[in-house]
This record gives structure tokens, C-alpha cells and sequence, in this order.
């Protein structure tokens, strides 16, 4: 219990930490954000008078402190481009990222937890030699090619799916909705599952190779009966982490992705607001997906402490 | 004294007939990385002073052509040699991986060193910042870099490398850690040796292998990184080549035009997957506790 509390304590200091990386890149590397904003032409009195409207006259900690305290309260700002609360914006992008991220990460745990538990224990077989081939070539294979090589075939040629975009009226249409987010889902599912394989295979095979498990098996359990009772729990430790890494993944992967497909997510607005400078939305956009990291590896400590109670004998006693 | 050191050898080797040479085989995965990265290289290098096509040549107005004997991997929208942008490409994607590598191996074994080898409260606070750097993913670094210096190659090499280095520091850490816990550093000391000469002599040569397997698998997820920063226009702007940028460009004619979205795609997979598999094979041969089935 001592130690979850501590976790969670580490877990705000990081969330502080994260906030001040990112706001002190945004301020003190050099550009002016006000100038950018308002473009060429610009009178020096509407400069000053934008200044003090974004607050960025004051001192930097002042405004650190002014931010931090807007955030907390879930005023996000407001975008330098179109004028709507940043809050909004993103608000709105959510029932597109969120589907795709969580629909891409449930697919990709399908797929390759029994996949590489199975190429693992059959690590000689063709079935497992293949199966570690083919994850070796997908970590290597970007995102985005995928998706890009999807819409070729089963979009342009075989026209089975919509190439991009997403229905205007968005989700009061569901079939169509879902029927544009197949393929960015698959692309997603398909780059991390390469990943996942990969790592849930060598975890299980870790496992395979201990003491306990031999006993086991000279005890007349067979292979898989052996794995069941007594090796998956051991395995589980390292695969919750990596699913854990992967679910932050898949969200990045969706930010990618959904400027292959055209959807407008987190990821266009993400990256449009880049390419115009729009600090505010910046900001939030990059705080809020790296909490989302950071809690997500804080839960998967906390997974582990409680699936290996091994684990919470050495860390308390660590502690 | 001197006597007795040569004449040692001598005697066994006169004793008992000499070992053929030690059949010990090279892994594949060290075979194969080593020439899917060389040949990537050398497509880059060669790229420098000569491509089949100036890399502006419109040419003779020939647009979105397949494959010919003139044009071995088409031409694209504005009538441009593919092969030849791919050529260049391959000495971009050289480019960011070793300048990566440099920034993070750099930054991080500065960082481990100090981290592994002083005082605990700079180990304690250097740790945390590694960690929270592990967690703050590069995709967004390279955004937040890129929002307030523009789109560059050099932005993008920054934002991989400072996110590389937190692995290089990690991994530099628990290895000088290690080392320096070892008999014969205390032996070292003990005769005399200073902090500097400990780390050079002992901790380096100890360490290196193991950085260069991470170092190589940091150089592919450079070049993974790069191109998808370049593919979504935040990477090398224009003029540069850049694979990302080639099948970003492709994407909208490639119905008509399929190798423009195909090829850069393959350039990148071998040159990660060398990468990777060098990294890999560095490691089997180092590692005797990793050869086999891993």
C-alpha cells in the first residue's frame, strides 16, 4: 500500500516535470510566438497589446505558475489561429482518436499474445520460426507505409473501403463511421502487433526455460498444461508492461495515421497546429498525450505489484 | 623476468599441436545487417557525387512513367527520376541515423557516466530525469522542437537524439555501475588509478559493446523517425531528399504511379531492418548468454 501511494507520488512529480519540459521548449527556445502569430506587418503596439492579451509580458514563472493553475482547473487557453477555446478543439476531436487508438490496441493484444505464446513454445516449428521472421520485418516497416499500401490495394484497386476521411455527420451515421475507420485501425494493429509478438514471445520463452517449469513438465504435465498453471503468471509481469507501452503507442500511431487517412483526430489537429505555430494548442495537445503515457506506465506498475507478488516483496523492500 | 613472460608461450605452443583457426561463425543476423547497411551506405555515399538524373531534372516531360531502361524506377508528378531521389535519400536517412547515434551516444553516455560513476544524489537526479525522458515520446519532442524552430532536418535529429540518449543513459549506467563493483577496478584503485583512469581503461572497453548494439538499434528507429516526421512535413524541407517526403508526395498519384509510393517504403525497411539486424548480430557475438534462439 506504502509503495502504490509512493507510485502515485512519483507519478504527479513526473506529471509536473512533463508540464515544465514542455512549456519552458514552447518559451525559451528562440521565436517569438507572438510575432508568428499576427504575421508580417504587424504595428508594434498590436504586438504589445497581443503580448499582454497571451500574458507572455510577464515573467516566465509567473506565467508557468498562471498556466499551470488554468490547466488544473481544465482551462486549456485559447488557439491563436481560430479563437475557440483550446478545451473545445480537442473535445471534439476525441470520438474520432479515441475509437481508433483503443479499437487498434484491442485488435493488436488479440492478435499477437496468443500468437507469440504459441511461437514460442513451438519455437522450432515453421509456425514459430515464420511467426519471429515476419515480427523482425514489421518493427522495421513505418506506420504510415502500411497504411499507405492498405489504401492502394483494398481502397483504389479493390475499392472495398473508403480511402479516407470521415463522414460529416460523424458518428450519427455508425455504419459508415466504422466503415472509414477500418482501415486506419487495421494499419495500426498491424505496425504494433509486430512489436507485441515479438515481445510476448521472448517473455514466454524466458519463462519456459525456468526451474520450476521443468519440474513441471518431468512431472508428466504436458507443454501447454505446464505453461497454464505455472508459467503464464510469470510471463504476464513483462507482457502487461509491454501492453502498457503499446496502448501509448497506439495513440501515437493513431496521430500518424490519421493524417494518412485524412481523419480529422488529435493527430491533424496535432500536427496543423504545428505547422501554424498555435502555441496554446500545442501545448495542451502535447501535455495531455504525455499524461496519458505517464499514467498509463504508472497503472502497469501497479498491474505488476499485483500479479507478481514477487515483486512487491523486492520493491518494498527497496523502498 | 622478461624470459620467463616469452618463453611461456613458446613452450606450449611447442608442447601440443597449434588450434586451427577458431571455427566460430559469424551470426547470420551480423552478415546480413552488415551488408543491407553497407549497401544503403554506399547508395548514399555514391549519391554525393553522382545520381543517373540531376535530382531537379524534369526531364523530357515524361510524368508518372513506369519503370523504362531510362528510368529504372519511373518518374514522378513533375517528371523526376524516382531512382534518383531514392539515391538521395539513402544519404539523408545516413545522415540523420549518424548524427542520431553522435547526439545520443554523446549526451548519454556523458549522463550514464556521471549517473553510474559519482555521487548518489546526482544518480538519484539524473535518473529521474532519464526516466521522464523515456516516457515523453519522441514523436512529440520533435513537435514541440519543431513548433518553435521549423521544420529540419536538424530539428528532427535533435528531437531523436535527446530522446535516444535517455536509452544510451540507462543502459551506460547499469553497466558502469556494474564494472565498477568488479575485483579488479578495486585492484586498480587500489594501485593507484585515478577516477579518469578507471573509467578509460576499464569501464569503456567493458561497456562499449553493449552501447553499440544499442547505438544501431537507436541509428533504425532514427531512420524510422525520420521518415515519419518527414512524411508528415515536419522533417527536411524541399530540396532535400527524404523518403518520407517521396512517399508523402506519392501518395495522392499512385493509382496511377504505384512505385512512387512502393519504393521509398522499401528503402526504408532494409535500411531499418539492417540496422536492427546488425544490432542484433553485434550482440549474439558479444553475448554468449543470448546466442541461439533469441
Amino acid at each position: 500500500m506504502r509503495a502504490a501511494l509512493l507510485r502515485i507520488g512519483t507519478l504527479l512529480i513526473s506529471l509536473v516535470l512533463a508540464s515544465v519540459v514542455v512549456f519552458v521548449v514552447l518559451r525559451l527556445l528562440p521565436g517569438d510566438s507572438a510575432g508568428t502569430s499576427l504575421g508580417v506587418g504587424t504595428t508594434a503596439d498590436q504586438l504589445e497589446q497581443l503580448r499582454s492579451e497571451l500574458g507572455t509580458d510577464q515573467p516566465v514563472v509567473t506565467q508557468y505558475v498562471q498556466w499551470l493553475g488554468q490547466v488544473v482547473r481544465g482551462d486549456l487557453g485559447t488557439s491563436f489561429v481560430s479563437r475557440l477555446p483550446v478545451a473545445d478543439l480537442i473535445t471534439q476531436k476525441l470520438p474520432i482518436t479515441v475509437p481508433l487508438s483503443l479499437a487498434a490496441f484491442v485488435m493488436a493484444a488479440l492478435v499477437s499474445v496468443p500468437l507469440g505464446v504459441f511461437a514460442a513454445v513451438h519455437r522450432r516449428g515453421p509456425v514459430g520460426v515464420a511467426v519471429s521472421a515476419v515480427s523482425q520485418l514489421g518493427v522495421a516497416v513505418p506506420v504510415f507505409w502500411v497504411g499507405v499500401l492498405l489504401v492502394l490495394v483494398l481502397a483504389l484497386q479493390a475499392r472495398l473501403l473508403p480511402a479516407g476521411g470521415f463522414p460529416r455527420t460523424g458518428w450519427d451515421d455508425p455504419a459508415a463511421a466504422v466503415r472509414s475507420l477500418v482501415l486506419p485501425v487495421v494499419t495500426v494493429a498491424i505496425a504494433m502487433s509486430a512489436v507485441m509478438v515479438r515481445y510476448v514471445r521472448s517473455a514466454t520463452l524466458d519463462v519456459l526455460d525456468q526451474d520450476h517449469l521443468r519440474t513441471a513438465r518431468s512431472l508428466g504435465y504436458g507443454r501447454w498444461h505446464a505453461l497454464a498453471r505455472h508459467g503464464l503468471r510469470g510471463a504476464a509481469v513483462p507482457v502487461v508492461s509491454i501492453l502498457g507501452i503499446e496502448l501509448a503507442t497506439s495513440l501515437l500511431g493513431a496521430v500518424v495515421i490519421e493524417n494518412v487517412f485524412a481523419l480529422p483526430g488529435l493527430g491533424t489537429l496535432l500536427l496543423d497546429s504545428v505547422k501554424a505555430r498555435d502555441l496554446p494548442v500545442v501545448q495542451a495537445l502535447v501535455l495531455g498525450l504525455t499524461a496519458v503515457v505517464l499514467v498509463t506506465n504508472a497503472l502497469v506498475d501497479l498491474a505488476q505489484r499485483a500479479i507478481d507478488p514477487r515483486l512487491r516483496l523486492s520493491k518494498e523492500v527497496a523502498a | 623476468m622478461t624470459d620467463l613472460t616469452t618463453a611461456v608461450p613458446a613452450a606450449t605452443g611447442a608442447a601440443e599441436p597449434r588450434p586451427r583457426r577458431r571455427a566460430r561463425r559469424l551470426p547470420p543476423s551480423l552478415v546480413v545487417g552488415a551488408v543491407l547497411v553497407g549497401l544503403v551506405a554506399l547508395v548514399g555515399l555514391v549519391s554525393l557525387v553522382w545520381t543517373p538524373y540531376a535530382l531537379d531534372d524534369t526531364g523530357d516531360g515524361a510524368r508518372l512513367a513506369g519503370p523504362s531502361a531510362a528510368h529504372w524506377g519511373g518518374t514522378d508528378r513533375l517528371g523526376r527520376d524516382l531512382l534518383s531521389q531514392l539515391m538521395a535519400g539513402a544519404g539523408n536517412a545516413l545522415v540523420v541515423a549518424v548524427a542520431s547515434m553522435v547526439v545520443a551516444g554523446v549526451l548519454g553516455v556523458t549522463v550514464g557516466v556521471l549517473a553510474g560513476a559519482t555521487r548518489r544524489w546526482v544518480d538519484v537526479t539524473l535518473l529521474s530525469a532519464v526516466d521522464l525522458l523515456i516516457a515523453f515520446p519522441t514523436l512529440l519532442l520533435a513537435m514541440l522542437i519543431v513548433t518553435v524552430r521549423g521544420a529540419s532536418l536538424w530539428s528532427a535529429v535533435w528531437a531523436i537524439g535527446i530522446s535516444g540518449s535517455a536509452v544510451i543513459a540507462r543502459v551506460t549506467r547499469v553497466n558502469v555501475a556494474r564494472v565498477l563493483r568488479e575485483d579488479y577496478v578495486t585492484a586498480a584503485h587500489a594501485a593507484g588509478t585515478g577516477w579518469w583512469g578507471t573509467v578509460t581503461r576499464h569501464v569503456v572497453p567493458n561497456v562499449w559493446p553493449t552501447l553499440l548494439v544499442q547505438l544501431m538499434l537507436l541509428g533504425g528507429g532514427a531512420v524510422l523517425a525520420e521518415a515519419s516526421l518527414s512524411y508528415l512535413g515536419l522533417g527536411a524541407p524541399p530540396p532535400q531528399a527524404s523518403w518520407g517526403r517521396l512517399l508523402q508526395e506519392a501518395q495522392s498519384t499512385m493509382l496511377v504511379q504505384p512505385w512512387g509510393a512502393i519504393l521509398p517504403g522499401v528503402a526504408i525497411v532494409v535500411t531499418v531492418l539492417g540496422l536492427n539486424l546488425l544490432g542484433d548480430g553485434i550482440r549474439e557475438r558479444t553475448d554468449p548468454n543470448l546466442r541461439g534462439d533469441r
